[in-house]
């Protein structure tokens, strides 16, 4: 008998089994790698002391400063209290706990979902944990990669595993070629919008066809980070040649032999031919426009080519009812043409999108280019690391002379836990991931773009792509 | 985590319903960065009435509560049984709770125990009559007694064996740490490692 086909996602789950649950049990999985932060680790550690319980396997964990650290005088004490406690218990327990720590000012310090695959920590066929929902960005090497919560947190720590209930798969095909001025983000725009929030829940995503074949490491991270805002456990996107050109020579990718074995075992984790998923979703790279969000959640997307749509379109009456609160909060009325929105502010930045990529197409867009008068712009590179590489391309001195804020790396202004922060009505473009009320600040008002929507925002003063450049 | 078997303490009657978690706990207590010393944070913003039950002498050491129906409500953070926990409750008792309190308090070792509204009634008038009574929560035979009513209480067979086990969610996992030890030692070297660390070449 062949044995039965399987998902990419099925592999990696079963490649991990420690103890498969009995029953309506979960199964008990294997963490490979486990990275932490200051927010949602402080309890974790409380508990593991509570309990006189050690970290097993501190060599397969690594702590970041990232979600409340400054991005302006990072030698200065952090004025704000919560912000400093929570970094001062972070270094603390890093220090009892035996945890390799990149602090704030270390070169190695940065947002945690750009340190991991920066190091070569994430690659293929692992399993990844963060208490942080974004954890998801992993998944563009062909790991599991999973957000998880602060007790189970303490629970990795402990154990370096995790009891966890069976998921569905799903596939998300992407076929076809992006045209100009498109990418990743607006890939993901779309799939959430046309899926909505709640269309993943209970699935593991895996991006699939010739677009996403074609994608960097870096534009499928992009896509896998998202995974979560469409509901999902995870997003994965298969290993390739791609993966290794990325991974290969970073210093804690496998070696010599190791890397040949690594290799040999990556191959054969792509879904079988067979293999059958819970669901499939398709989507024509051909035709896809620039994706921008109008409302309050990333499901509320449309082309930026295409008007605030009207509530009354709309034939859920849930949605309808969501549609009129968000439009109510953005300040928006129907059948406003996107690229009549005048934002205040521009963000490019986040565990989305704050890559040197990013930051190389953003400034590939404003070189030379004057910034629209009143526009504020922050360019919040990932990690410490991608500052300096951008710094070594003078990327800091094209965004510097274009007016635009250079500052420290971090979370930043994606959740304005530390002071970066839009004053209330205030509106932005940004390159994060989440439009929530509020997220960027009291009575903030977000709309999510990719880097490129985001230099050429930052040049028009309205919601652009670089293709309404021309002639500017 | 201690087993729990059977347990006598001061009985507590909270005549509300709906006791949702902000009111357990009110979410500015959230920025602690500690798991223990929420003991003040309980129902915070009730504990500036004077006439609210905890703050009754007969009362303020409270270990079993008889609240109202629908315990436990609105968000799933785990610091409302934390609070509960470092107050001195070993139990709660009420017609409904919320499921993910129920869960959370299961894995923390505090009993949520379903008892019918009349039988909470009952319990109420035994109370309020006799302040500073106890209660005798015997989790083997899934009852409670207050003076001479005997009641029985519903919980779930698994939170129950865990409860009686003394087992949190970590505790559980290491009955299986030789599965573990087992996995760890067929781990592929290639497989990532944090340390000893390496710098970027
Ligand atoms: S950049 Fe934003 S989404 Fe990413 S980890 Fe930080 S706060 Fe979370």
């Amino acid at each position: 008998m062949t044995p039965k086909p399987l998902t990419l996602a099925e592999k990696v789950w079963n490649d991990h089994l420690v103890v498969k649950g009995e029953g309506d049990a979960p199964d008990l999985l294997y963490i490979d790698l486990h990275l932490v932060h200051e927010v949602t680790s402080p309890q974790a550690f409380d508990g593991l002391r509570l309990a006189g319980r050690p970290v097993r396997r501190p060599d397969l964990t690594i702590a970041t400063e990232d979600h409340n650290t400054p991005t302006l005088d990072i030698d200065k004490p952090i004025a704000d209290a919560t912000s400093r406690t929570q970094i001062e218990a972070l270094r603390h327990n890093a220090k009892e706990f035996g945890i390799r720590i990149h602090s704030l000012g270390d070169i190695e310090q940065g947002i945690v979902h750009v340190v991991g695959p920066q190091l070569g920590l994430t690659m293929p066929g692992i399993t990844v944990v963060c208490g942080d929902s974004h954890t998801s960005t992993h998944g563009a090497f062909g790991a599991l990669a999973m957000g998880i919560g602060t007790s189970e947190v303490e629970h990795v720590l402990a154990t370096q595993t995790l009891p966890l209930k069976a998921f569905k798969t799903m596939a998300i095909n992407v076929e076809g070629t992006l045209r100009p001025g498109v990418t990743a983000k607006d890939i993901i725009l779309a799939v959430i919008a046309k899926i909505g929030t709640g269309g993943g829940q209970g699935y593991v995503l895996e991006y699939r066809g010739s677009a996403i074949r074609s994608l960097s490491m870096e534009a499928r991270m992009t896509i896998c980070n998202m995974s979560i805002e469409a509901g999902a456990r995870a997003g994965m996107v298969a290993p390739d040649e791609i993966t290794y050109e990325y991974l290969k020579g970073r210093p804690h990718a496998p070696e010599g032999a190791d890397w040949d074995a690594a290799v040999a075992y990556w191959n054969t984790l792509p879904s079988d031919e067979n293999a059958k998923f819970d669901a499939e979703v398709y989507l024509d790279a051909n035709t896809l426009d620039p994706f921008v969000t109008w409302g309050t959640n990333p499901g509320q997307g449309v082309s930026l080519l295409d008007n605030v749509p009207n509530p009354a379109d709309i034939a859920d009456p849930n949605e309808r009812a969501a549609a009129e609160r968000a439009l109510e909060y953005m300040d928006l009325a129907a059948g406003t043409p996107m690229k009549s929105i005048r934002v205040d502010t521009v963000f490019l930045g986040s565990c989305t999108n704050s890559r040197i990529e990013d930051l190389r197409a953003a400034a590939a867009i404003i070189e030379g280019k004057q910034k629209a008068e009143g526009v504020r712009f922050m360019v919040v590179p990932g990690s410490a690391r991608v500052r300096l590489q951008a710094e070594a391309e003078g990327l800091d001195q094209i965004f510097k002379d274009f007016g635009a804020e250079w500052r420290f790396a971090g979370c930043s202004m994606c959740l304005g836990m530390n002071p970066d922060q839009l004053a209330p009505g205030e509106r932005a473009a940004s390159t994060s991931n989440r439009n929530f009320e509020g997220r960027q600040g009291k009575g903030s008002r977000t709309h999510l773009v990719s880097p490129l929507v985001a230099a050429a925002t930052a040049i028009r003063g309205t919601l652009s792509a670089p293709a309404d450049l021309e002639g500017n | 985590m201690e087993k729990f078997e059977i347990f006598e303490g001061v009985g507590v009657p909270l005549r509300r319903s709906n006791v949702d978690t902000d009111q357990i706990i009110p979410a500015v207590y959230l920025k602690r960065i500690t798991k223990t010393g929420f003991e003040d944070a309980l129902f915070a913003s009730w504990r500036n009435d004077p006439e609210f039950v905890l703050n009754q002498p007969a009362y303020a050491h409270g270990e079993v509560l008889f609240a109202g129906p629908d315990f436990g409500t609105g968000s799933s953070r785990e610091h409302a049984v934390w609070a509960l926990r470092d107050f001195g409750f070993k139990a709660v008792f009420s017609p409904k709770f919320a499921d993910i309190f129920r869960g959370n308090s299961g894995k923390q070792g505090l009993v949520s125990g379903e008892i019918s509204e009349q039988d909470l009634e009952s319990i109420w008038a035994l109370l309020e009559a006799d302040p500073g009574a106890k209660a005798t929560v015997d989790l083997v035979a899934k009852t409670v007694r207050v003076a001479d009513l005997m009641v029985p209480f519903e919980i779930d067979e698994y939170t129950r064996w865990r409860l009686l086990e003394g087992l949190d969610d970590i505790g559980l996992t290491l009955r299986d740490e030789q599965s573990i030890t087992d996995f760890e030692a067929k781990r592929e070297s290639w497989r990532p490692k944090t340390l000893p660390a390496k710098g970027a070449k």
